[in-house]
């Protein structure tokens, strides 16, 4: 087995432009379920809207990318008020099961055949990345050190896609630890007493579903500028994907989502590299390439069940806060 | 009804009867139903809670006393009715808007917010944060002087209700007499004019009944209205300056609380209004309208529902 290598593949994907999709869009869901207690299941949903409205507006309007980004924030925003409108003020599990069933509606409609011409149907749409491409700033040469040596064009999608989860950490470490912050917490606990203390509790919320909403919109355009949008790439899947990274770090934490992409895609191409390693060495020869990508899949459902038993408040996430059962 | 009590009260104008006026109300409610399905859980005709006293809200269980709170607080919406709260109409408004109006509410089912600390709980209740506007929340130069404003104003709530050594404890620490106190000081941040506390009582231990029962002498001190439902005639009779019976829905009997104590219409409500009756002597004119009464008391849902 080349070891080397399996680490190396690692190491990159500690800093992919994917992991970084994931941090962003586990950090809205952080804000949406960790702190406000909300129960999203469409994140991939949310995903899927910025994706395409970047997608579309840069291919079909010819928009330069700071707009077409703007569209891809206009849009999830209007997603989550279409969402949030008719099911925040009902209780929490009307909303998770609107979210999971829209998510699923973007689905269909975008590979829909009759609107191919538009949004590529079930092949999905590429070439918008160019506008992006052309402001790389850090030329054509590779460079970087060990597994993280990249072109110029790799770096700058990493950078911008990191940069975006910087600012969005920011944002909401500032507002958790306001008052505005603390409304949200206590809505998670119990909304009818915040809103006995005089709290428009539907506004917080609904201000919660947008602003996570926006994360996870951005974390589409970040998700698609490495590679093409594919409808398939928006299932329930990766929805489950997002809570898996945001409950291994810790679902109220600043850097919980962060980490917990970083370590869901180290170990998914860890476990990946020894498996296929195993199965070319005549270890495992009974298992095809193709089980070996799916066996680590079946290896990360074993570890959100376990984390689930031994650490449910993820790695960051307060012991404390979890031995309450309220 | 005893003829030797007295007839009038200082709080009142003219004789004291069921939905009698007073001299300063604070709240009045016109004509307010309740239907859960077939069954009327509120039908209050007309009422007054008088301002700067302590009015209770007495009744057996399911005579609709909760939710009638429910209801003047925006937590419930009636089928017909008006209120009016200092003189603005209350009726339709949302819950949210009623307590910055500065009535304020508690709950049956004590509600603190476990994961957040005891002071977190009590800056919650504070109004007027402009940090709770999501922008200016970005930048904190423009909520810290309002919240070390409110932060001491909690710390001196916390003190009065021996809190304080609490204070960065998660309130789902604290005991369930604490957490009625919390439940209580946190109310106060929001500096009410009429509290409202859903038995305040239930399940405490005697010895916090009594600092309770303090407490609640205290709002009434420091110019406040507070309107409470109890169960228990006893602990009302104590601190009251009035007391508001409800059985079935209708208020039955209101009055200071000696003399509602002794009232023919609240012994009825809570005892029954046969519970002297020799059930040997009935006829049988009296025994089938004895099975109708309870076969319509049997009813399903007749229990008091949130």
């Amino acid at each position: 087995m080349d070891w080397g290598s399996i680490i190396g593949n690692a190491a990159g994907e500690l800093i992919s432009p994917t992991t970084a999709a994931y941090a962003l869009a586990a950090i809205g869901l952080s804000v949406h379920f960790g702190y406000a207690g909300l129960l999203n299941f469409g994140q991939a949903g949310f995903m899927a809207v910025g994706a395409y409205a970047f997608a579309i507006t840069t291919l079909e309007l010819g928009w330069p990318v700071w707009l077409a980004i703007l569209a891809a924030i206009v849009a999830s925003v209007v997603f989550a008020f279409v969402l949030g409108v008719p099911t925040l003020r009902l209780r929490a599990d009307y909303l998770a099961i609107v979210t999971i069933a829209a998510a699923e509606i973007v689905r269909f409609v975008v590979s829909t055949v009759n609107l191919t011409a538009i949004t590529g149907g079930s092949q999905g749409l590429s070439g918008f990345a160019r506008g992006f491409d052309a402001l790389n700033p850090f030329g054509d040469a590779r460079f970087g050190f060990g597994p993280w040596t990249y072109s110029g064009e790799q770096w700058w999608v990493r950078v911008f896609g990191w940069g975006l989860v910087l600012l969005a950490t920011v944002i909401v470490f500032l507002l958790m630890r306001s008052p505005w912050g603390r409304v949200v917490k206590g809505i998670r606990e119990d909304e009818d007493a915040v809103r006995s203390l005089g709290k428009n509790v539907y506004s917080y919320k609904m201000q919660a579903l947008v602003l996570g909403g926006v994360f996870g919109s951005l974390a589409g355009v970040v998700f698609i500028l490495p590679r093409a949008v594919q409808p398939g790439n928006y299932g329930t899947a990766l929805t489950f994907f997002i809570w898996t990274a945001l409950l291994l770090g810790g679902a109220a934490t600043v850097f919980g989502p962060i980490v917990g992409a970083m370590i869901f895609w180290a170990v998914l191409s860890l476990t990946n590299g020894v498996i296929v390693g195993l199965r070319d060495a005549g270890v495992l020869p009974f298992i095809s390439t193709t089980q070996a990508g799916q066996i680590r899949f079946i290896l990360v459902g074993l570890a959100l069940m376990l984390l689930v038993v031994f650490r449910p408040q993820g790695i960051f996430g307060n012991k404390k806060e979890l031995s309450f059962n309220v | 009804m005893s003829d030797t009590q007295l007839a009038s009260s200082p709080l009142v104008t003219g004789e004291i009867r069921a939905g009698v006026p007073k001299v300063d109300p604070i709240l009045v409610a016109d004509g307010v139903t309740r239907q859960f399905g077939g069954l009327t859980a509120v039908d209050v005709e007309h009422v007054e809670i008088p301002r700067g006293a302590i009015t209770a809200l007495i009744g057996p269980n399911g005579a609709g006393k909760t939710t009638f709170f429910n209801l003047l607080t925006g937590f419930d919406k009636p089928n017909t009715g008006t209120w009016t709260f200092e003189g603005s109409n209350l009726a339709g408004v949302p819950a949210f808007r009623v307590a910055r109006k500065g009535m304020v509410r508690t709950f049956q089912l004590t509600k603190s917010l476990g994961r957040l600390t005891v002071l977190e709980n009590m800056l919650l209740g504070a109004k007027e944060q402009p940090g709770e506007s999501m922008l200016r929340a970005l930048v904190p130069a423009l909520w810290r002087s309002r919240e070390s404003q409110i932060r001491e104003r909690a710390e001196e709530l916390l003190v009065r209700f021996k809190l304080d050594a609490k204070r960065d404890d998660y309130a789902a620490s604290l005991s369930g007499g604490q957490r009625k106190l919390l439940e209580m000081a946190r109310a106060l941040m929001s500096e009410p004019t009429l509290v409202m506390l859903d038995e305040p009582m239930a399940g405490v231990n005697p010895a916090l009944t009594q600092s309770l029962l303090g407490h609640i002498l205290d709002l009434k001190e420091q110019g406040m209205t507070v309107l409470f439902v109890e169960h228990d005639m006893h602990m009302v009779r104590h601190i009251s300056d009035w007391v508001i019976v409800m059985a079935e829905g209708r208020i039955v009997a209101e009055g200071p609380p000696d003399r509602v104590m002794s009232d023919q219409a609240v012994i009825d409500a809570y005892l029954g209004a046969h519970h002297d009756t020799d059930l040997g002597s009935l006829t049988e004119a009296d025994r089938a309208a004895l099975r109708a009464e309870a076969e319509a008391e049997l009813e399903p849902g007749t229990e008091e529902k949130r």
